[in-house]
């Protein structure tokens, strides 16, 4: 009765199935799909490396740095980095003293109450805040940019297919849109073309616009290339902080594992020995071992 | 329980005897895991699986109990609380991964133990309730999953719970109302995650009580083995304590190492990049995909695109939930008295192409509902419903299976261990 009622069942389904599959084949047969314009025209991120690839990967600290300066001259104006404090930048090997003036200086104030009136106001950051928004809320935000919402940058790098060759590829992909792409595919007010951003048209204007925009304080060559770059990788950090931490332990767990599977392996073979060639030697029940438990609960003192 | 031959437990320490008289708990640890439980000695590494799904489980348990002391079930903070975990709670982004990609392993080591039962033919006589409770965890671990990717409020959170639960306004009349008993509302919210919070609490609980029971059941027969041939003397078993201890403990060490390497160095390859966007009730994702352990279901369901009779999101539901529940049956779809499919070569043949189809189910589940990835999920889910309903009921009426050894000992003793192949010295006899 199963056999049977699982048979009508899967005649069920599978007929369904095909009648869509028929379906299917039809329409892909008398409209085959177009290759739409975002596919024709989209990039994948251009390969970049990055010093935190791989399993050994660390963060070259004066790179964050200069991507922390690209950040806070360039993309802080619309961009906010909510879910980082400012002391975190303690990591980017800032001390505790630059940590505090940075906070101090930022130029956007932590919105607070007056003590004595209780009217909104703000107040200079201090090390233990998060980064403050740069506008007070999502109306504000699309208010001053056209109604496009800048996102926060604090998980840029790992909300976005292709991490931070996908930033730097952005920041450096504007570019004239290509003679054949269609009209309604074209940048409209507003939008810049980018062959690397999903529908192609960004809403961002080219943040990165010439060579020397921020002025290192190491004295690195500020190219575009190069402050793309950094703040990709700034980003990075923003995203993933305890990525070295994680590379470490890593490591680590990785040569104790190892190392424990090894003696787990040999300490098989060791068990194993025996059992795999002489099959006899080892069932309970086999008269030499009745013997050798006989012997044992004699010497117990057990009876039977 | 099972064979007489089995091991009496025999404390040594008078303290162990003073408790065994009093709350034989070490008695019964002796006889589930230990020296007093004869298993088969021809188990290759697929019977490693079982074990592996335990453990998986634990850490699950585990890191779960200690994220939740971190996590907020709120709407508003829990994106921000599980950053929080990440960035500031001590080791919380290893608590974090190790749970994150934990669950993705805990299925990897099912779905292998699951094929491993499909090959061997463990779902048959006298193991159906096993195999039945099996796939009972097997649903419970995927609505654990479910509602625990909900928790961190992403992107693919919100618009996963959306489109699964929505799944449910599909059945006529009671649809609607259960959807939105579900939800707590007309749309995932507070809510929705309160009760996701609570039950993906809850589950993992239920989930370790069925696990008792499958062990139990397991024990009346005692376990399997890949030549199907049944037990019959002490020389076919040894105790499973030291041998599959220690067998269990090598392949406990790969499976840490697979899980290291993906925790520590690949963290997020398997998760998808919108769940790190704050959950947004009014901008879609381009493309909403459940997790990748829900992708062959997903495809099936995805599969029905036409109405006939009924309407096609409804046919895609029910194909959904059969293509799981038809598992239930299988003890009696499939009646071949030979167990193992390293006698049965036409079954063999059909089994890969099933492996390779789930596959291609996978995958296809994984792309986005365009042209051909439907036309090929399409055929896929065509071949899954035949192989289980058609093929395997009709075949295991025609089938010509491969002589037997006579025992478990004989097939060891000629050397085939490994793979228990059917070529005996002696020529066997066919059993059954």
């Amino acid at each position: 009765m199963v056999r049977f009622f699982g048979f009508l069942v899967g005649l069920g389904f599978v007929g369904v199935a095909a009648w869509s599959l028929l379906w299917g084949v039809i329409a892909y047969v008398q409209e085959p799909p177009m290759e739409t314009v975002e596919h024709r025209f989209h990039e994948h991120p251009r390969h970049a490396s990055f010093t935190f690839d791989g399993p050994f990967g660390t963060y070259d600290r004066q790179q964050l740095q200069r991507g922390f300066q690209v950040y806070k001259e360039v993309c802080a104006a619309c961009h906010g980095l909510n879910q980082v404090a400012f002391r975190n930048l303690e990591d980017l090997g800032y001390s505790e003293a630059e940590v505090r003036a940075i906070a101090d200086q930022w130029q956007i104030q932590v919105p607070t109450i007056n003590p004595e009136t209780g009217e909104a106001t703000g107040r200079n950051a201090i090390p233990a805040d998060h980064f403050p928004d740069p506008y007070p809320n999502e109306t504000a935000a699309r208010a001053a940019n056209n109604n496009a919402l800048p996102p926060d940058l604090s998980l840029i790098v790992k909300a976005r297919e292709g991490g931070a060759p996908y930033i730097e590829s952005l920041l450096t992909g504007y570019q004239d849109p290509p003679a054949d792409l269609p009209a309604e595919n074209r940048p409209g007010q507003g939008l810049y073309y980018n062959p690397y951003f999903a529908n192609l048209n960004i809403a961002m204007p080219p943040p990165i616009a010439a060579d020397g925009q921020v002025t290192y304080a190491d004295g690195t060559a500020a190219t575009r290339q190069q402050m793309s770059h950094d703040v990709a990788a700034f980003l990075a950090w923003a995203a993933e902080p305890k990525l070295e931490a994680r590379h470490r332990g890593g490591v680590m767990t990785l040569v104790f594992l190892l190392f424990v599977t090894v003696l787990a392996y040999l300490s098989y073979r060791n068990i194993w020995a025996t059992a795999k060639r002489k099959v006899r030697q080892t069932g309970p029940l086999d008269p030499a071992n009745i013997a050798k438990s006989d012997h044992a609960k004699d010497q117990a003192g057990i009876a039977g | 329980m099972s064979f007489p031959w089995a091991e009496e437990y025999r404390p040594k320490h008078p303290f162990m005897r003073w408790l065994d008289d009093r709350l034989p708990l070490p008695r019964l640890v002796y006889g589930a895991v230990g020296g007093g439980y004869p298993v088969p000695r021809n188990l290759n590494y697929f019977w490693n699986f079982g074990v592996l799904a335990g453990v998986a489980l634990a850490l699950q348990i585990v890191t779960g109990i200690v994220l939740a002391m971190h996590y907020e079930s709120n709407a508003e903070t829990a994106f921000n609380s599980v950053e929080h975990i990440m960035r500031n709670v001590n080791q919380g982004w290893f608590l974090r991964y190790a749970h994150a990609n934990g669950a993705s392993f805990f299925f990897i080591v099912t779905y292998i133990h699951i094929f491993r039962g499909l090959y061997y033919g463990s779902y048959k006589a006298p193991r159906e309730m096993v195999w039945m409770l099996g796939l009972v965890i097997f649903l419970l671990m995927m609505a654990t999953a479910f509602m625990g990717y909900v928790l961190p409020w992403g992107q693919m959170s919100f618009w996963g719970a959306k489109v699964i639960t929505g799944l449910f306004g599909a059945i006529p009349l009671v649809g609607e109302p259960i959807q939105q008993w579900l939800l707590g509302g007309f749309a995932p919210d507070q809510p929705t995650l309160t009760r996701f919070f609570s039950l993906h609490y809850l589950l993992p609980f239920v989930i370790l009580g069925v696990v008792v029971l499958h062990i139990w059941a397991l024990h009346i027969p005692g376990s399997g083995n890949p030549t199907g041939v049944d037990v019959k003397s002490a020389q076919d078993t040894l105790p499973f304590h030291p041998y599959y201890t220690a067998k269990d403990g090598f392949g406990l060490g790969v499976f840490l190492i697979a899980f290291a390497i993906l925790l520590f160095f690949l963290p997020n390859y398997l998760g998808h990049a919108d769940n790190y966007i704050p959950a947004n009730p009014l901008s879609t994702p381009a493309h909403i995909v459940p997790e990748w352990y829900f992708w062959p279901f997903y495809a099936i369901l995805r599969a029905f695109t036409v109405d006939f009779i009924l309407p096609a999101k409804l046919w895609g539901v029910l194909a959904m939930f059969a293509s799981i529940l038809l598992l239930f049956f299988l003890p009696w779809l499939d009646k071949s008295p030979v167990r193992s499919g390293s006698y049965r070569p036409t079954f063999r043949i059909f089994f890969w192409i099933l492996v390779a189809d789930v596959l291609i189910l996978g995958f296809c589940g994984g792309m986005p509902a365009e042209e051909p990835y439907v036309m090929i999920s399409q055929a896929a889910t065509m071949y899954y419903f035949a192989h289980f309903l058609i093929i395997l009921p009709i075949l295991s009426m025609v089938e010509r299976t491969l002589p037997l050894p006579n025992s478990i000992a004989e097939s060891v003793l000629h050397g085939e261990e490994e793979e228990a192949a059917p070529i005996g010295v002696k020529p066997a006899t066919a059993a059954e």
